[in-house]
């Protein structure tokens, strides 16, 4: 099986004094759903940007598809970027259009299909997320995790050989969360795509992914399928999936001893 | 050490000196990115009427009332301070190249930075802040060229439109004053102000200010909704700088043109 994505001593940070990612190594092979774990602020929404080609690492190599990201031109980046689709966060639809519009929306800025098939597709988009009903609604209409949905329809609206999904969990309902979960799997399984999933949501991943990845400050600390992760005895992986609140991941945000501060306060 | 405000205060004005001229500099190569993807963006004709109809159209109901209200001013105070020197009739031209050489322009340039341009910065601040410009990019869109340039020749394009409704709405608003209120002659009125009004300089010149505000406050406007921190109070921030910046880039950009455009006409 050959990775849809690889990454090789991967490091980054906005400027020299904070680096964000410290080495990074990963290897996602085609089809399988992969989830990259951590904490807020460890990383992990950074590492989808590299491979989105929306930041470019200073150290390392990130190769999609055997193309090293990096070294892509605007229009090469911009046809391997029709090849991926990208759930953001909170959905990102453009607000200005329906639900129908927003899945359209890549069809007609990258193909010249006639409007009666466009229409045809997004209605078989739609209907793949159970929201066809729902195709003339705006954005504005729409539930968290409906609004999710049609994001994710809309992330496969071109067919994409990669899926990448920036917190698909966050903020959704617990009927919600199981939806989307299965469709993510679901819609894998059916196009035959390659999945990346960022997420915090250590119970719903391990329900529908093939391999995990655990981030912290930079770096990888773990990694395996979902059964070795549930049988993991490393302490970060304990923490994360018992949901700890001390651990390897300190409660407290680094500061001078309690005791010197209090000090300090009565001088 | 009464040396370290000194140095302070000295490099907070070099950090806000190099931040100001950094950001000029970034301003200049979007505007560059502007017009390079203006050709795209233009052979879709809908995208810019579109902007043309969100600047341009929902903003006509501020300037036909405002370009009425400046007029039957203008009408009023005019005839009563033309009438101190018995030129009462001369009303007609004194509002005509009042509105059409200034206030035509200049107060519909500041109007349209307040509707228009708030609203374009603040309408990409959101897009940006909800992560709708990153999902542009991530379909292989260009936000500047699908959502920037079309804004920006929206404006371009709108601007002289509701300058001259302005102007013209202002000379209506005289004449209701000056003509059936006041009771200054009709004919005195239209004809002083046709003898006195030159295409050129007087129209051409009024058609050039308000080209020359569009392209400014456009700009401002699709830049600071694109430069603008992604958060709440970010957008917030760019909205207010549209308005402040367009309107003074539109005073400053006032005087620097009508040096040039009307030096030696009081000779002729």
């Amino acid at each position: 099986m050959t990775n849809a994505i690889e990454l090789d001593d991967v490091s980054f940070g906005y400027d020299r004094r904070r680096p964000v990612l410290k080495g990074i190594t990963m290897s996602i092979p085609r089809g399988q759903v992969v989830a990259i774990m951590g904490g807020s602020g460890c990383g992990k929404t950074t590492i989808l940007r590299l491979i989105g080609g929306q930041l470019r690492q200073q150290h390392g190599q990130v190769k999609v598809d055997g193309a090293s990201v990096r070294d892509l031109g605007r229009e090469e980046l911009y046809a391997l970027r029709r090849r991926i689709g990208m759930l953001f966060q909170f959905g990102a639809l453009f607000t200005d259009m329906t639900v129908f519009e927003n899945i359209a929306f890549p069809m007609r800025e990258h193909t010249d299909l006639s409007d009666a098939l466009i229409r045809d597709l997004v209605l078989m988009k739609l209907h793949a997320v159970g929201l066809r009903g729902a195709a003339q609604l705006k954005p504005s209409e729409l539930s968290g995790g409906m609004a999710r949905r049609v994001a994710l329809a809309r992330a496969v609206a071109l067919d994409p050989m990669l899926v990448l999904y920036d917190e698909p969990f966050a903020g959704l309902d617990p009927i919600s969360l199981g939806v989307v979960g299965q469709l993510i799997r679901r819609l894998n399984d059916a196009l035959g795509i390659t999945s990346v999933i960022v997420t915090h949501d250590v119970y719903e991943s391990l329900k529908i992914v093939d391999y995990l990845y655990f981030v912290s400050e930079g770096r990888i600390i773990a990694q395996g399928t979902p059964d070795e992760v549930r049988n993991s005895a490393d302490p970060f992986v304990r923490q994360f999936v018992d949901g700890e609140a001390d651990g390897p991941v300190p409660f407290h945000y680094p500061a001078r001893s309690y005791a010197e501060e209090l000090a300090a306060g009565a001088n | 050490m009464p040396t370290k405000p000194l140095a302070n205060g000295l490099r907070r004005i070099g950090a806000g000196t190099i931040r100001a001229v950094s950001r000029m500099g970034f301003a200049a190569r979007f505007f560059v990115a502007v017009l390079y993807h203006s050709p795209a963006a233009l052979r879709r004709i809908p995208l810019t009427l579109r902007e043309v109809y969100f600047a341009g159209v929902l903003s006509l109901v501020v300037i036909i009332v405002s370009g009425v209200f400046v007029g039957m001013v203008l009408g009023l105070q005019g005839y009563d301070t033309l009438n101190l020197y018995g030129a009462g009739d001369s009303l007609g031209l004194f509002v005509g190249l009042s509105l059409v050489r200034e206030l035509g322009p200049v107060v519909a340039g500041l109007l349209f930075a307040s509707r228009a341009g708030s609203a374009i910065t603040a309408e990409i601040g959101l897009m940006k802040t909800t992560e709708q410009l990153s999902a542009m990019e991530m379909m292989a869109v260009d936000p500047l060229a699908r959502i920037v340039a079309p804004r920006f020749w929206g404006g371009v394009i709108s601007m002289p439109l509701l300058a001259a409704l302005f102007s013209v709405m202002g000379v209506f608003g005289a004449y209701v004053v000056g003509v059936r209120l006041i009771g200054v002659d009709s004919g005195t009125f239209w004809g002083n102000m046709q003898a006195g009004i030159e295409f050129r300089p007087d129209v051409t010149n009024s058609i050039i200010k308000s080209v020359v505000f569009g392209v400014a406050v456009s700009l401002i406007a699709v830049f600071e909704g694109y430069d603008a921190k992604p958060t709440a109070e970010g957008v917030s921030a760019a909205t207010t700088r549209t308005v402040v910046e367009g309107s003074l880039a539109i005073l400053a950009l006032d005087f620097i043109l009508t040096v040039f455009m009307f030096r030696g006409v009081g000779d002729v």
